[in-house]
């Protein structure tokens, strides 16, 4: 008998597809010895990532939540992929930019990886994305610690494959994976307490479970441990300190890749675990946001902003200035209303968008130069190279948060939100350090357009593999910015799903 | 604190002791092979403190018996742990790799040693390892 999959079996299994789809691919991927055919395997599987992410998306948008059962084993007994508005709408944006960033991969890997270590580092490229879905997805608290150290080890894999380039990114890898297994341990030992008192893993469960037992001190501690650790994973100030040098010594391609990814699945399990898991304790919850995410916000936003108005590597300085968005992002979350976890959302997805533009523009210069970005060689680079240095001036703005950019979408939810809470000092923080933002940002557009190339300088050549998807983000930045409705909608929705009607 | 009680949570002890020496090798040494040293005996009594909770004292495995005295251990932390074990080795693994690799390229996996060999790394160009890098001789000797 012939078994036919039918398109509605198909769509039933999407949740179980988006993460086996690039593992299974990653295997495939590591035998493949011509980089160009690795690279379409990975360029295919992603986009079918994607189509996913939409195709689950644009259900999950009428207001059903999806429920997978992996193995057919009921929960809570059996591990649960969930995909609701908040997890479709992280899931779209992670999955559409890596799908953005593969295609810039090709140009980028073989420029700055050796040829016979292509495939592999496209089967751990596919690992960190199925395993970043699988993060995202999954309703099993400990599933989830085996998702994180998939896409964990895989990165940090990624980030050594530098050292072609630049042997300071072993040590970059290294300090990574050492912080991100405390992290991630340290989460373990959380559920460690949790499952004590509840004998259950299941978040939804966990969450109907948790307000009945009256040990609260054992979940008060579990809480702690298990915010601790995935504060590690999200690169919340203090605990960023891998981030700057992972991201700076990566390849550019896997730059992209984890500043427009990585982060952000990992802050969406944060609001997961505060706002759904743990959402039966709201005074616990109100005193760890209010006393904890929001004061490391604020910190992380303006050491972040001040670190990058002094460093001169334009990697490293994105990297400092990522943290300042985290902090953004946790700010929102931090305000523990529906407007103010809508905004962090909407951060999620522009941050996104601005930060892998950035890194994909840095990724053109080194590709051209073959020399590390620094202020000294961006000078004249706007007439060296215009192309990518304009999609790079568009990113900028929008960091900043100009209007007409998708960063002023982020910044006017965030301070809406804000007022709506009467958080008046917080509304001066966010405009002081977006003043502060524009130091670093003009700071590099200055020398790229307003100082002469030296006249000795050779000409560089564009490479349209590298400045198409490039100006898709630099597109998108714009399109999100003349017409957000797509993201604040999902946004709202997604807010919906984490807190519903409030606190 | 009774004798009793010392010896009902001395499990506990143990974990307590383990994970914070753990941790303070991961902290505190410059070595990097004894910083991974750290991490396992740090992840080690993590599953000692899940294999603790699952136990039952006198209880045995999971398997139905027509008794109805017979204790039963709980084994869903067991399993758990068998998950995070090969976590744990597959980081060490990869981290046993970087320290190789590590010291390939710098001679040294001190702390300190490569702190200093980093800022000199910052002041040369990486051009003559790319240009090396084109040429073929891509792995370092």
């Amino acid at each position: 008998m012939v078994i036919i999959m039918t398109a509605s079996a198909l769509i039933q299994n999407l949740p179980a597809l988006l993460v086996a789809i690039p593992l299974l691919l990653a295997a495939v991927v590591t035998l493949v010895p011509v980089p160009a055919f690795a690279w379409v395997i990975s360029l295919a599987a992603v986009g079918a990532s994607f189509v996913i992410a939409l195709l689950l998306h644009s259900v999950t948008m009428t207001g059903v939540e999806i429920s997978y059962y992996l193995g057919n084993w009921e929960p809570p007994w059996g591990i649960e992929f969930v995909v609701d508005s908040a997890t479709s709408m992280t899931l779209v944006i992670m999955m559409g930019l890596a799908f953005i960033a593969t295609l810039a991969a090709r140009h980028l890997i073989a420029a700055e990886v050796a040829l016979a270590d292509c495939g592999k580092t496209y089967a751990a490229w596919l690992l960190v994305c199925g395993g970043l879905s699988g993060l995202v997805m999954t309703a099993d608290a400990f599933n989830l610690f085996v998702f994180l150290e998939i896409s964990a080890l895989s990165s940090v894999i990624l980030i050594a494959m530098g050292a072609g380039t630049d042997r300071r990114s072993l040590i970059a890898a290294f300090n990574y994976l050492i912080i991100g297994a405390v992290g991630a341990t340290f989460y373990v030992i959380g559920i460690g307490f949790v499952y004590a008192v509840t004998g259950t893993l299941n978040m939804a469960d966990l969450a109907l479970r948790l307000p009945e037992i009256e040990h609260s001190i054992v979940i008060f501690v579990g809480f702690g441990f298990m915010i601790a650790g995935i504060l590690v994973k999200a690169a919340v100030f203090p605990v960023h300190v891998w981030l700057p040098a992972a991201y700076s010594y990566a390849p550019s391609a896997v730059s992209i890749l984890l500043a427009a990814i990585a982060t952000k699945a990992s802050i969406y399990v944060l609001a997961r675990l505060i706002f759904t898991v743990f959402g039966g304790f709201p005074e616990m919850i109100g005193s760890a946001l209010t006393m904890v995410i929001i004061p490391l916000s604020v910190m992380g936003i303006f050491v972040g902003t001040i670190m990058a108005i002094y460093e001169s590597d334009i990697k490293k300085l994105l990297a400092q200035s990522s943290i300042a968005q985290i902090g953004y992002i946790t700010l929102g979350f931090g305000l523990a209303s529906k407007s103010g976890v809508a905004a962090g959302f909407i951060h999620i997805g522009n941050h996104a968008l601005i930060k892998g533009g950035l890194f994909m523009a840095v990724a053109g210069f080194f590709t051209a130069m073959r020399n590390r970005v620094d202020l000294n060689s961006l000078i004249g680079m706007g007439h060296r190279m215009p192309i990518t240095a304009t999609a790079f001036v568009i990113c900028g703005l929008s960091l900043i948060g100009l209007p007409l950019t998708a960063g002023f979408i982020s910044k006017l939810y965030l301070v809406r939100a804000m007022l709506e809470t009467d958080s008046y000092l917080l509304v001066g923080i966010v405009l002081a350090s977006s003043a502060l933002s524009l130091i670093y940002i003009w700071k590099i557009i200055e020398v790229m357009w307003m100082q002469p190339a030296a006249h000795d300088a050779p000409k560089l050549s564009e490479n349209p593999a590298v400045y198409m998807p490039l100006w898709m983000l630099a597109g998108l930045n714009l399109w999100f910015g003349f017409d957000a409705s797509w993201m604040v909608a999902s946004a709202e929705f997604a807010a919906k799903a984490l807190i519903g009607a409030g606190l | 604190m009774t004798m009793q009680a010392i010896a009902d949570l001395w499990n506990y002890y143990v974990v307590i002791f383990l994970m914070m020496a753990g941790l303070f090798m991961v902290i505190s040494r410059q070595n990097l092979v004894k910083k991974l040293v750290g991490l396992s005996i740090f992840q080690t009594s993590v599953f000692l403190f899940y294999i603790t909770l699952g136990k039952m004292a006198g209880g045995t495995a999971p398997i139905l018996v027509d008794d109805p005295s017979v204790v039963y251990s709980n084994p869903l932390p067991h399993v758990l742990i068998l998950t995070a074990i090969v976590v744990g080795v597959s980081t060490t693994a990869l981290g046993l790799a970087l320290v190789l690799r590590i010291n390939e390229a710098f001679g040294s996996i001190e702390e300190d040693e490569l702190l200093a060999a980093k800022a000199e790394a910052a002041l040369a160009r990486p051009n003559r390892r790319r240009q090396a890098d084109k040429d073929g001789h891509h792995h370092d000797s």
